[in-house]
């Protein structure tokens, strides 16, 4: 399953960051982030909770970027 | 400007007064010091309790922590005004990063605003009413007016009018467009008003689909992207652990060999190094330029998958052609009736009625010379074989019609033809009755393409065709195509390429350009798969890497050059900012340089760096 987010983040090192961090969540397959587009794309492991996996990705993106959001 | 960008350029107006304003004026020390920490606190108050967020978090390499020990470090060997600098310099090309994105961001979404905001419908009263083009179902009836987007796909039931589709292909020349014209949602209607009955849903509409295809477009990232994320990842760290040694390790040495160990100095050079330490215009600048390139190439009717293609367009040296619909125009016309051994109103009745099942441009010109209907009563046991051609029981008699193959598959003797075109042989019960002619004509600026692409660098031009090799040869030395590979069946179009792709050296780039009809799997087979005139066609949109929106083949040179601009302006970034910063890394560590160079290094470099990169955008005069 893959879902595209709206995000929003001020710096494209943070950006890295986020994409970082959502790669490290457990329930997350493949994570891009576009800090131009200002889109997280999340591909999700086989019968993950998307939305119980965004929040432990957001949980995540707040360590290495405390000014970030994820809307979803 | 947002909220956050307008008060961040108050607090840096307020600060830059300030800071400028004690330069200027001789204070009392005591009263100089409490102005300028008043001044840093201002600037830097965000940033300050970012940083420590951040040591709670564990987060040391974070650039708010850097910045912050830079900072309070210049600080507390008495540079007050050096670490106030370098803490305005610092927000000043936060916010220019900030402003210059969202414009650029701004500026591309409007480049491809295409989106209709809204369909004409006519209600019970017969009244024109305003929806959401989300809410049209298919088959409605919609109304444009001249000066409007055309909303939805669909036929056009009444009207007659020219339609402007540059906005889609890039194409200024205006398309004519009358009943039971198809037309393609985002082109705007010029002249007269059209009733449109709607085939698509606004959802799988064309318009839709290519601002889909461009808003995740740079979600593929390519090897440039790839290779900064990795320096970032390591230059940060690499760059602070040297600040450290550099602190400590030359001070130690001095005092163990009796000199004076000169702390002071050496922390000053140690925190010039945090200042650079900050990897921002490397991260920002390529994915930037990409996107400003992604965003140009669509306004020119190049619509591009992923900043990866562009990077694999930029090294192309070989491009791969299909004959029909990319060099010629696809538009077979039958040009003559040979050999005929029953009249030839009959053969060609015959090669329609047979032909009649089949979507191939051959079949369609077959039915339009015959130009009436076909009673399909008279059709049984239709048998299209790819590549040969078609097997049918018309009138309880089996007839065989198709090329050369075909004819000795079945051992039927045949009779060759003298002109250059495509031959459709008819044979009915196993019995020869002569052939049709088809031609197709080369579209006008195929020559001139392929000389485009050898003065961008393409090494070698081929050409694929399951076309017989007369015409083959003939179309290929027209346009003098180096290579031509004739009478090639749809699978025989792979095993070619991949044996193409087997002998090219890895970094030289390989294209396929064909029109998306047939073939699919070669364009997802070669590193780069163009499909042109794709406006409409769902296979070639998904099948393809790049989408050429109208099909005049100077459009790939054009995506070439488009690439090869945007992939220069990335070097040159990459190679500008990496060099500048190691420069200032060494004056600094040799004292050289100072906090000022270092501002430069970091502030100076971005606001560069972005500048170059937004140039990517301007792809007109190309």
């Amino acid at each position: 399953m893959k879902k595209t987010y709206k995000i929003d983040v001020d710096c494209a090192n943070c950006a890295n960051k986020m994409e970082e961090a959502a790669n490290k969540t457990e329930g997350v397959k493949n994570a891009v982030v576009n800090f131009m587009t200002l889109k997280m794309i999340v591909e999700f492991e086989d019968g993950a909770d998307a939305k119980e996996v965004m929040g432990r990705v957001l949980d995540n993106c707040k360590i290495v970027e405390d000014d970030c959001e994820i809307f979803f | 400007m947002n909220k956050k960008q307008k008060k961040m350029l108050i607090r840096i107006i307020i600060a830059l007064i300030l800071f400028i304003g004690l330069k200027l004026v001789h204070l009392p020390e005591m009263a100089n010091v409490i102005l300028s920490l008043a001044t840093y606190f201002l600037i830097g108050y965000d940033i300050l309790t970012k940083a420590v967020k951040g040591i709670l978090k564990k987060q040391v390499f974070d650039e708010n922590f850097l910045m912050a020990v830079a900072t309070v470090g210049a600080i507390a060997l008495g540079d007050y005004s050096e670490g106030t600098a370098v803490m305005l310099f610092y927000q000043i090309g936060e916010w220019f990063q900030s402003y210059a994105v969202g414009k650029s961001r701004k500026n591309i979404s409007e480049l491809m605003d295409i989106r209709p905001d809204y369909a004409n419908i006519q209600n019970e009263n017969g009244e024109l009413v305003q929806v959401d083009p989300d809410e049209v179902e298919i088959g409605t009836i919609i109304i444009v007016k001249p000066g409007e987007k055309i909303p939805i796909d669909g036929i056009v039931v009444e009207g007659n009018s020219t339609l402007n589709t540059s906005a889609l292909t890039g194409e200024s020349l205006p398309r004519d467009a009358s009943v039971n014209d198809e037309v393609i949602s985002g082109c705007i209607n010029l002249t007269g008003l059209l009733k449109i009955k709607t085939t698509r849903e606004f959802g799988e509409s064309t318009v839709s689909k290519i601002l889909d295809m461009v808003e995740n477009a740079s979600s593929k990232k390519s090897r440039s992207e790839n290779f900064i994320s990795r320096f970032a990842h390591y230059y940060t760290p690499a760059v602070v652990y040297s600040a450290l040694a550099l602190a400590i390790l030359p001070p130690i040495v001095s005092f163990l060999m009796g000199m004076d160990p000169n702390w002071a100095e050496w922390v000053y050079r140690a925190l010039t190094f945090l200042v650079i330490s900050c990897p921002c215009a490397l991260v920002i600048c390529i994915p930037l330029s990409f996107f400003a390139g992604i965003g140009g190439a669509s306004n020119a009717g190049v619509l591009v998958k992923g900043s990866n293609y562009l990077e694999a367009l930029a090294s192309t040296k070989y491009v791969v052609f299909d004959k029909t619909g990319t060099m010629t125009q696809g538009v077979f016309e039958v040009s003559g009736i040979h050999h005929a051994s029953i009249a030839e109103d009959k053969i060609l009745e015959l090669a329609a009625m047979a032909e009649s099942y089949s979507t191939h441009p051959i079949s369609k010109s077959l039915l339009q010379a015959y130009g009436k209907p076909v009673d399909k009563e008279r059709i049984k046991n239709v048998e299209e074989i790819s590549g040969y051609g078609v097997i049918a029981q018309i009138d309880d008699k089996e007839v065989l019609v198709g090329n050369d193959k075909l004819m000795k598959k079945y051992g039927i003797e045949y009779k060759p033809c003298h002109d250059v075109g495509t031959i459709v042989h008819i044979a009915i019960d196993q019995e020869y009755v002569g052939h049709i002619l088809i031609s197709d004509k080369i579209k006008p600026h195929a020559k001139e393409a392929i000389a485009r692409l050898k003065e961008v660098g393409v090494k070698e031009t081929i050409m694929l065709t399951g076309d017989v090799k007369t015409v083959a040869n003939k179309v290929a030395s027209d346009l003098n195509i180096d290579k031509v590979y004739s009478e090639l069946l749809p699978q025989d179009k792979v095993n070619k390429v991949e044996e193409l792709l087997e002998k090219k050296q890895e970094k030289e780039k390989l294209a396929f350009v064909g029109d998306g009809i047939n073939d699919a799997p070669v364009l997802s087979r070669a590193d780069v798969g163009i499909a042109m005139g794709a406006l409409g066609s769902d296979a070639a949109i998904e099948a393809a890497d790049i989408v050429l929106m109208d099909d005049d083949p100077l459009k790939i040179a054009k995506a070439i050059k488009i690439a090869k601009k945007c992939l220069r302006i990335v070097y040159e970034n990459i190679y500008f900012a990496i060099g500048v910063k190691i420069i200032c890394l060494i004056l600094s560590a040799f004292g050289i340089g100072n906090m000022w160079l270092a501002i430069f290094a970091d502030v100076g470099v971005m606001v560069i760096a972005v500048l170059n990169a937004i140039r990517t955008l301007n792809v007109k005069k190309l």
